[in-house]
């Protein structure tokens, strides 16, 4: 098997164990795009174990990157992300939930939201990757 | 210590996105190039990912409370609505662009990717403009 395959199972299960760690500990969802959003809103009780997260998410790079370089090439121009990432910002708070909330804490619970959320971002995705082939961008 | 635990919970995602290389644009359009160059990593993470969470999800359920807390906090709406769909869509769009989706790309800042920051600010400002105007 493939070596990044395999690196590819032990990462989900890291990311596997960091949303039961979050929901047996907190009782919380780990939802990136909800937390993230949340962040944007009056501070309630639950701002600062938002806060904390996302702040291991970015100090995880960071050491990372003390150790080691990860290089890697992101073909995206500057225009396409801005437009992407308006994309991704205003569809995942519309439809709640992103690949972490949807696609892996929803379909874990067997949420139907999550599960059909999770079908149609993944078809439309791959629609899109085929669209642009198509168009040789 | 809810503070602790989240910020862990965030510490292992990153290194659960960086090991199996999905903070990788090109490897998550890969997954997405159906009819191209087609790269199965992803759905690896997914198996991985989903397996650890719901044996995990399973056990916890049997729990009258959370470790740290009163109750479980989970999701209210059950009914397949129009949000739901059009809003998964238009993520769809952005995530077949760049590649980006938000937890790698917030790990994207940390690893010091400029793209990265690019994305997050521009997803930040989406964000904002769902809340005034979906919300």
């Amino acid at each position: 098997m493939n070596i990044s395959y395999v690196h590819g199972l032990i990462g989900g299960a890291l990311i596997g164990a960091a949303a039961v760690i979050l929901f047996w500990f907190n009782g919380r969802i780990m939802g990136v795009s909800g937390i993230t959003s949340r962040l944007l809103t009056k501070p309630n009780q639950d701002y600062w174990w938002r806060a904390a997260f996302i702040l291991g998410l970015v100090l995880g790079g960071f050491i990372y990157q003390m150790n080691s370089t990860v290089v890697v090439v992101i073909n995206a121009s500057g225009w396409v992300l801005i437009l992407a990432g308006l994309l991704v910002g205003f569809g995942t708070v519309m439809g709640n939930g992103c690949t972490s909330g949807h696609g892996i804490c929803g379909m874990a619970r067997l949420s139907k939201r999550s599960i059909v959320a999770t079908i149609v971002f993944m078809m439309v995705g791959i629609l899109t990757v085929l669209i642009k082939r198509m168009a040789g961008v | 210590m809810m503070i602790f635990m989240a910020f862990i919970s965030g510490l292992m995602m990153s290194m659960g996105l960086i090991l199996s290389g999905m903070i990788n644009p090109q490897k998550v359009i890969g997954f997405l190039d159906l009819f191209g160059h087609f790269d199965p990593t992803l759905a690896f993470v997914m198996v991985g990912a989903l397996s650890v969470a719901f044996i995990g999800y399973h056990w916890i359920g049997r729990l009258s409370k959370p470790v740290l807390c009163e109750g479980f906090d989970l999701p209210k709406k059950n009914k397949i609505d129009m949000p739901l769909i059009t809003g998964a869509a238009i993520f769809g769009i952005g995530w077949g662009l760049a590649g980006f989706c938000p937890g790698p790309a917030i790990v994207g800042l940390g690893l010091g990717f400029p793209k990265a920051v690019i994305f997050v600010l521009a997803m930040l400002a989406g964000m904002f403009l769902a809340r005034m105007i979906v919300k």
